[in-house]
């Protein structure tokens, strides 16, 4: 157990130290009714206390720098170092977010050439860097479309999600106040034409899609669907989570998308940070630049110098208190400049190429409900593996950790049973895609002779399985001893 | 390239065993119409070396806040950053991992989350803290949204004296909603009672205030509460984390819910992100909040251990029922918060504050006494920014003291389209007497001239 930074404080003990204060200067009496006597109770440690402390804890974690990843959706590649150390030159992280357009220059000049590589892969018109993760960008999307119909004095009032998409479609639907109509897929995983034909009328706003989907699969049928929705006078939104299965290859632009969202920490190599920051630009087609937040980066009429432009006549307004998380454009700016768009389209081949890879090899042992050509991602069952040894996927992913690779998603989309949503990334060689086969393979091989070992895992973690139901029951969300 | 590993025998040897002669063949259910052929836009990659030296150069092409000497602030701040903020964030450990969906190869994150939540909770006087939003702006709209479903009422009173663009963020984030802004007036730099007492009613969802405001001005935080006339009204306090350093925690003064920008704990200007939204509440509105939470608990052998909790709020499992669509928020930025904090401990954030305080303070009094500046709000209490008001045109004034080397502050006119020849000037404690000397001669240097 290692001990909280609370339990190792000292009274007195200091990790800091700072100049003494060089003006003679007291608190006037207007400010003294609002002090508080008692500074903030935080730890007082050492700096070596401290630096132990998250040494320590940092050890308790599974990382992509200490293996494979393969979370489904999630897009865990591996993080080029170099995106670290230029994020973290002096001219990116030391500007302030109200310097003047000459003082940025650099800054400005990045975002703009960025932006144009953008519109080249996705195939849309205009970018905004403002939104701060994919479902931020989501966010900015569902505005977009509320602004645009009221402007155009229609009241559309919902909007339509396929049973596979990801939560935040549903959820960001209901932050932009309109309803959402689930359609369940089809036989073959994909969006029922049949089904989106019923529900697309004058009342609905748009749809929200991923593609490929989140079983990892293209919807074949997108230039149909993107026709329902248009001659209904509605928008097709691109939740751009999978956009690392077909760059270069087939773009939202042309598959008839109006507005997407790219998740430059997946797609574009910015590591999680252990649930963030990311970064979610947006791009919309011509018709809808004008609605887009406010700044966006132009170029002055002269053509030489960078501006932030306020001027959007149908802006939704700002998103973000400042300009989005910048940082971390830079770090999948830097990525994009070291691949090229060239490599780019290299990293959706081997990355759709290592994916069916792995599904050929496993679905002997796992059940495969949709057995097809797959893009970057597949989804597998556990169902069989629970009907005969009441194996649950919970217990396959535990015991998954035990031998020292991430499990996968789980029990997502929800339209598989037991699911297991495997994305290996194009980050992974061979040698890694054998090893996780062969644990895959052998965790199967347990559960069947000896699927105690397999319920009762993980066996070799920090922790055992921690008992969440008493974590609600005894909601304990905070180190009570001052 | 070296992010794909694969040789080319590699290739070739995964795809005859899946019985495919060509790569393209993985990619035959895309519809032909709906395939990129034009390989002539897609550009070449180039080297570690050679993207190093762009990155440098375009990097170069801008002015940092050490290429001047920095007063502006606005909700920004150039502080100073421990070393130890940027050695723990650096660890792949943190920045690589993801959300902590495996609690038992996740220890290290959830616990420092559950230490987080601790120290934001005791900075602020609140009970529960969630895992972070995106920034202070976002989670003051999260803020706004979450009122508004508890008091299950729609009118939100917004004082001038709060931030106006991140009001802009908020009316962004409710824009087909039913919520109905009501903005009550500023006096002297504050917010003006009568005008709140005449705007508040039974309605109102959410009262919200920064504290200290857009001014600098610290807010009398208990008597704006006393206005209030229904229980059922949340007390929104958008805070500046480092004058909760010094100034009475908001949850001592009545607030309900606690947000604030979290730049200024140990993470870097950026132009702007990524920053940290800290958002806090009381206890009896968790079913309600936003966000990630991590709650206490126990392995099977009795080990403590930490999980995510109250998990049914959130949109991976509720969908379109659930408090608020964010899935990533600013992980690591909490680590950054939680290791600065850590660092400073309670003494340490004390002596930021005082510092900030009395610098500011020094400032102040120096500049107020040339002739042409005064001050615009004379009686009002601050913390480590304030507002003067000039006799010159602030453009040119801006634009001479930049040539000078310094970045003098914010002209409020930006914000504030009536307030003429205000100028908001922010100090921090890595502000030295002689920085500040020389600023206030430069000053004056120029207003003669």
């Amino acid at each position: 157990m290692t001990e909280l930074i609370f339990e190792l404080t000292s009274p007195g003990r200091k990790a800091y130290t700072l100049p003494d204060c060089d003006v003679d200067v007291d608190y006037d009496d207007k400010i003294k009714d609002f002090i508080d006597e008692e500074p903030v109770n935080l730890p007082e440690v050492s700096e070596q206390d401290l630096m132990r402390h998250y040494v320590e804890l940092s050890t308790l974690n599974f990382h992509v720098d200490k293996g494979m990843y393969p979370l489904g959706s999630c897009t865990m590649k591996y993080n080029p170092k170099i995106n670290e150390d230029i994020a973290r030159l002096d001219g990116f992280s030391d500007i302030h977010p109200y310097s003047a357009d000459e003082d940025i220059q650099g800054l400005l000049e990045m975002l703009f050439d960025f932006e144009k590589d953008l519109k080249i892969l996705t195939g849309m018109d205009k970018f905004t860097f403002q939104p701060a993760a994919g479902a931020h960008g989501e966010l900015t999307g569902i505005k977009i479309f509320r602004k645009y119909f009221d402007n155009k004095g229609e009241d559309r009032d919902k909007i339509i999600v396929p049973d596979s998409a990801h939560g935040t479609n549903p959820a960001t639907a209901s932050m932009g106040g309109f309803e959402v109509i689930t359609i369940k897929s089809n036989d073959k995983g994909c969006v029922d034409l049949d089904a989106l034909r019923d529900a697309m009328d004058e009342t609905v706003a748009g749809l929200y899609l991923t593609n490929p989907n989140t079983l990892g699969i293209f919807e074949e049928d997108i230039l149909e669907i993107a026709k329902i929705v248009h001659d209904e006078g509605g928008l097709l939104y691109y939740d751009g989570a999978n956009l690392n299965a077909t760059m270069g290859i087939s773009r939202p632009g042309d598959m008839g998308f109006d507005i997407v969202h790219l998740n430059l920490h997946k797609t574009f190599s910015a590591p999680h940070g252990g649930g963030g920051p990311g970064s979610g630009p947006i791009g919309v087609k011509d018709f809808l630049t004008q609605y887009l937040p406010v700044p966006v980066v132009k170029k002055d009429d002269n053509g030489n110098k960078y501006k932030l432009d306020y001027s959007l006549e149908n802006t939704i307004g700002k998103i973000h208190g400042f300009f989005g998380n910048v940082g971390v454009v830079v770090k999948a700016y830097a990525y994009t400049k070291l691949l090229g768009l060239k490599g780019l389209k290299k990293v959706s081949e081997m990355a759709c190429l290592n994916a069916n890879y792995l599904k050929d090899n496993l679905k002997k042992d796992y059940y495969l409900k949709f057995n097809r050509l797959c893009k970057h991602e597949f989804v597998l069952s556990g169902k069989n593996q629970k009907a005969e040894n009441s194996v649950k996927t919970l217990d396959i992913a535990k015991r998954m950790l035990d031998f020292g690779v991430h499990p996968p998603t789980v029990y997502f989309p929800q339209i598989v049973d037991e699911a297991l949503m495997i994305e290996p990334t194009e980050t992974e060689s061979k040698q890694s895609l054998d090893n996780f086969i062969r644990i895959m393979k052998k965790i199967a091989s347990e559960a069947k002779n000896n699927p105690e070992t397999v319920k009762k895992a993980p066996h070799t973690t920090p922790v055992k399985r921690l008992n969440e139901a008493k974590a609600m029951r005894n909601p304990d969300l905070k180190y009570e001893n001052e | 390239m070296a992010y794909y590993p694969h040789t080319s025998e590699e290739i070739e040897e995964m795809l005859s065993s899946l019985g495919y002669e060509s790569i393209e063949e993985l990619f035959e259910d895309i519809p032909k119409e709906a395939r990129f052929n034009d390989e002539s836009l897609l550009n070449e990659g180039t080297s570690e070396l050679e993207v190093s030296k762009l990155m440098k150069e375009l990097s170069e092409k801008n002015k940092t806040v050490d290429d001047y000497i920095c007063f502006m602030g606005g909700g920004a701040y150039d502080r100073y950053i421990p070393s130890t903020v940027d050695h723990v964030i650096s660890r792949p450990e943190f920045y690589t991992a993801y959300t902590p969906y495996q609690p038992e190869v996740s220890q290290g994150t959830l616990q420092h989350i559950y230490e987080y939540q601790t120290m934001i909770c005791r900075l602020t006087g609140m009970d529960v803290a969630n895992a972070s939003m995106y920034d202070g702006a976002s989670a003051l709209a999260e803020a706004v949204i979450m009122a508004m479903n508890v008091s299950r009422k729609n009118k939100i009173v917004v004082p001038k004296s709060l931030n106006p663009y991140w009001l802009r963020v908020v009316k962004t984030y409710l824009l087909g909603s039913d919520a109905e802004f009501v903005m009550v007036e500023e006096k002297n730099g504050e917010i003006d009672y009568c005008d709140l007492e005449d705007k508040i009613d039974d309605d109102v969802a959410a009262v919200l205030t920064q504290y200290p405001n857009s001014f600098g001005i610290v807010e009398n935080l208990k008597e704006i509460k006393d206005k209030f006339t229904s229980k059922k009204t949340m007390f929104v306090v958008m805070a500046d984390p480092i004058a909760l350093g010094l100034l009475k925690k908001p949850g001592d003064l009545g607030a309900d819910i606690v947000v604030g920008e979290g730049q200024q704990l140990g993470i870097p200007l950026s132009f702007g992100g990524p920053y940290l939204g800290y958002f806090a509440f009381r206890k009896k509105y968790v079913r309600k909040s936003p966000g990630r939470i991590i709650g206490k608990t126990e392995d099977k052998e009795g080990k403590r251990g930490f999980v995510m909790t109250y998990q049914t709020r959130e949109q991976h499992i509720r969908r379109e029922k659930a408090t608020s669509n964010i899935c990533t928020n600013q992980g690591l930025m909490t680590v950054a918060a939680s290791v600065y904090m850590s660092t400073l401990g309670k003494q340490g954030l004390r002596e930021v504050a005082e510092q900030s305080y009395k610098k500011a303070h020094y400032l102040f009094n120096e500049l107020t006494r040339i002739d042409g500046i005064k001050k615009a709000y004379p009686d009002k209490p601050f913390f480590d920014e304030f507002v003067i008001e000039v006799n010159t045109d602030l453009n040119k004034l801006k634009y001479k003291m930049k040539k000078e080397g310094y970045l003098p502050g914010i002209i409020l006119k930006h914000q504030y389209p009536e307030k003429d020849n205000q100028l908001l000037i922010a100090v921090t404690e890595k502000r030295t007497k002689e920085e500040m000397d020389s600023f206030v001669s430069k000053i004056k240097t120029i207003l003669k001239g």
